[in-house]
């Protein structure tokens, strides 16, 4: 579809100040498995809530399914002020063009101000196809958002309170702060795990506003022949402590060290992606960029270089401890203890040592 | 039936193996020390494509966008088993966010013509954002799946695929044309070595030209023969692609994203507190991770 006007011939026709005097509401898209909100959605809404206070407008979530209605008392005790309700059978399970479709409707008639996703599948598929009919910017996969000015030099145009969308970007080389000038909404997939949950206030109310589902032949074309899934079955996100692994352990015979270690310690198997990609563990277990974000207690990278992506993934964790031959490793640039040696022998003298103090 | 096949392929900076040698003093990146690259999962489509060729009937069109130097992935891809490489290179499209990427990318396919599958690897190394394939679909009004693994069936009509979900996989059926996202689930064929000996030679004109010194006039017979001989590899400009009212959507002016600011990661030299490799040294360590209660 085409875009039916560009920012330049917008601001000819409404002057700044009356957008500013409409502003939009902070929407939120809420991911759903069987009536089960995933976590990143729920990260949102709290993140979500900030900007909202910051603005001086409503949080509100858009929750697609099918009898999904039950989540709505979550989302008003995570900060939601209002639920748009979308259920219909062909709304379960989630396929990309029946959402994008609802979720466009909702947009036109009521015009949010930002429009988040989580930077899962789901969201890294549907928040495209909806950001490119809508011709809004998108920034994919941030790690941090807040409100600010800002000032277009190059265009010597000026914005006040807009979304500031911060993401890593050249492979987690450089962070860029990426601003949306086009129309609203100002869209962005957020990376799971970087935005903290907070307590939810159980009996909080709010309003729900049912969406009436107009699909056409056009967006249900594709059929779901089969669909097999499984919750995973590794909670890294909730492990006070991860063991990982890296390319550095060598074999997939040695990667049981690594399981003993965690075991020994009471806490869960991470690892690299080179571990996963050489078949030694699953991708479940995978904390980086494509994988996991975690900031546990404790996070021991065993045989892990650290690349950026890797970093990106574990940096934030309370206390860690590197274990590398090599003393060049960047995974010694992050950690609060390393240990420049084998970790073939390192890791048995831990697991003697734990075994005799605890 | 012969099924026309459009592969999006990207050239990108090696982001993924930065590794020491790839970082300036200061501890910025050095991205001269980056070599350019096929970004991977393209490379992942265009062997899905060509594995569809081998398994029904279909022709595969390779096309970029991007630097003249992007040729390169062209002519690899040629090597591979592509029947056709197509370069849209413009000094217009430079500064494209994914917006902006994937209104020019659509029009490319348009301008191409005749498809029925458009294949586009997941996302590209150097951005990371697996947008451009869901924009272009929707900017050519197709269904897309993203994040196919395989391809089960491929019909007049339709396409059976298996694609990843979150904790596991579907099967989705789609009519015909639709575009679809690969992530890497094969493994991508090397160059043929007989085809390499004939495409190796393959060229755009614009390479042709620069390899004259510059001298169009004298580039031209050489052109020709490569056209005769199937070695041309087609170039296009942003007027060859694009109608002109709609030159706003391209590059800076189409892309509604800025930048408003960048900052490199600092990789700072490690303040860590150093543990001897012995019995000894782990165990102090132990001892005092038990002690400030992070460990038991």
């Amino acid at each position: 579809m085409a875009c039916r006007r560009l920012s330049t011939n917008l601001s000819k026709i409404i002057p700044w100040g009356d957008i500013m005097a409409g502003i939009g509401n902070v929407w939120i898209f809420i991911e759903q498995e069987a009536g089960k909100i995933a976590d990143v959605s729920l990260e949102l809404v709290c993140k979500g809530r900030e900007l909202a206070d910051r603005l001086g407008v409503k949080t509100e979530a858009v929750l697609l399914g099918d009898h999904v209605e039950s989540c709505c008392d979550t989302l008003f005790s995570y900060g939601c002020d209002t639920v748009y309700l979308a259920q219909d059978p062909r709304l379960e399970p989630f396929t990309v063009l029946p959402y994008a479709k609802v979720i466009m409707d909702l947009i036109r008639e009521y015009k949010p101000n930002i429009l988040m996703f989580g930077a899962t599948l789901k969201g890294r598929e549907l928040a495209p196809r909806i950001a490119s009919e809508k011709c809004a910017g998108l920034t994919a996969d941030c790690t941090d958002l807040k409100i600010d000015d800002f000032e277009d030099v190059r265009n010597k145009k000026s914005y006040k309170d807009k979304l500031m969308q911060i993401r890593p970007a050249f492979g987690g080389n450089i962070i860029a702060t990426i601003v949306n000038t086009w129309d609203d909404p100002q869209m962005v997939t957020v990376r799971e795990g970087v935005m903290k949950i907070g307590e939810p206030k159980p009996g909080a109310k709010g309003t729900i506003i049912p969406v009436k589902v107009a699909l056409t032949e056009k967006e249900t074309v594709i059929r779901v022949i089969e669909r097999i899934r499984q919750e995973k079955s590794v909670n890294l996100k909730g492990a006070r402590i991860i063991v990982a692994g890296g390319y550095g352990v060598g074999s997939a015979a040695d990667f049981k060290l690594i399981h003993e270690l965690a075991k020994t310690l009471g806490g869960e198997v991470g690892a690299s992606r080179a571990a996963v990609d050489a078949g030694w563990i699953d991708h479940d277990h995978q904390i980086g960029q494509t994988g996991v974000t975690v900031r546990p207690k404790l996070y021991i990278a065993c045989g892990i270089s650290g690349s950026v992506q890797h970093r990106a993934g574990m940096a934030e964790s309370n206390k860690i401890i590197a274990i590398n031959t090599d003393p060049g490793a960047p995974i010694f640039s992050v950690a609060h203890y390393g240990i420049i040696g084998d970790l073939h022998q390192v890791i048995p003298m831990m697991i003697k040592a734990y075994k005799a103090k605890a | 039936m012969n099924h026309k096949i459009i592969v999006f392929v990207k050239q990108v900076p090696d982001t993924k193996n930065v590794t020491g040698q790839a970082m300036k003093p200061d501890g910025t990146i050095n991205r001269a020390a980056l070599p350019a690259i096929f970004n991977p999962e393209d490379l992942n489509a265009l062997e899905l494509a060509l594995e569809l060729k081998d398994r029904y009937q279909a022709t595969v069109t390779v096309a970029a966008m991007g630097l003249p130097a992007a040729a390169a992935i062209l002519r690899d891809s040629l090597c591979r088993g592509a029947d056709e490489a197509v370069l849209l290179t413009d000094r217009a499209l430079g500064g494209s966010d994914t917006l902006a990427t994937s209104f020019a990318l659509s029009r490319l396919a348009k301008t191409i013509g005749g498809y029925d599958l458009i294949l586009c690897g997941r996302q590209a190394i150097d951005g990371d954002t697996a947008q451009v394939g869901p924009q272009i679909a929707e900017k050519l009004n197709l269904p897309q799946i993203s994040y196919v693994q395989e391809v089960q069936d491929y019909t007049e009509k339709s396409i059976r695929a298996k694609r990843a979900i979150e904790g596991g996989y579907e099967i989705l059926e789609a009519p015909l044309p639709v575009l679809m996202t690969v992530v890497d689930a094969n493994e991508p064929r090397p160059q043929n070595a007989h085809r390499i000996l004939k495409f190796r030679k393959a060229k755009t004109p614009s390479e042709v030209v620069a390899a004259c010194g510059g001298d169009a006039a004298a580039a031209a017979p050489e052109i020709e023969k490569l056209r005769s001989r199937g070695l041309l590899i087609r170039e296009l400009g942003a007027k060859d692609a694009v109608p002109e009212d709609e030159f706003g959507r391209l590059g800076l002016a189409g892309s509604p994203t800025k930048v408003k600011q960048i900052m490199s990661v600092v990789l700072t030299a490690g303040e860590f507190k150093k543990i001897e490799p012995t019995a000894d040294g782990v165990s102090a360590l132990v001892h005092e991770l038990i002690e400030d209660h992070t460990l038991g």
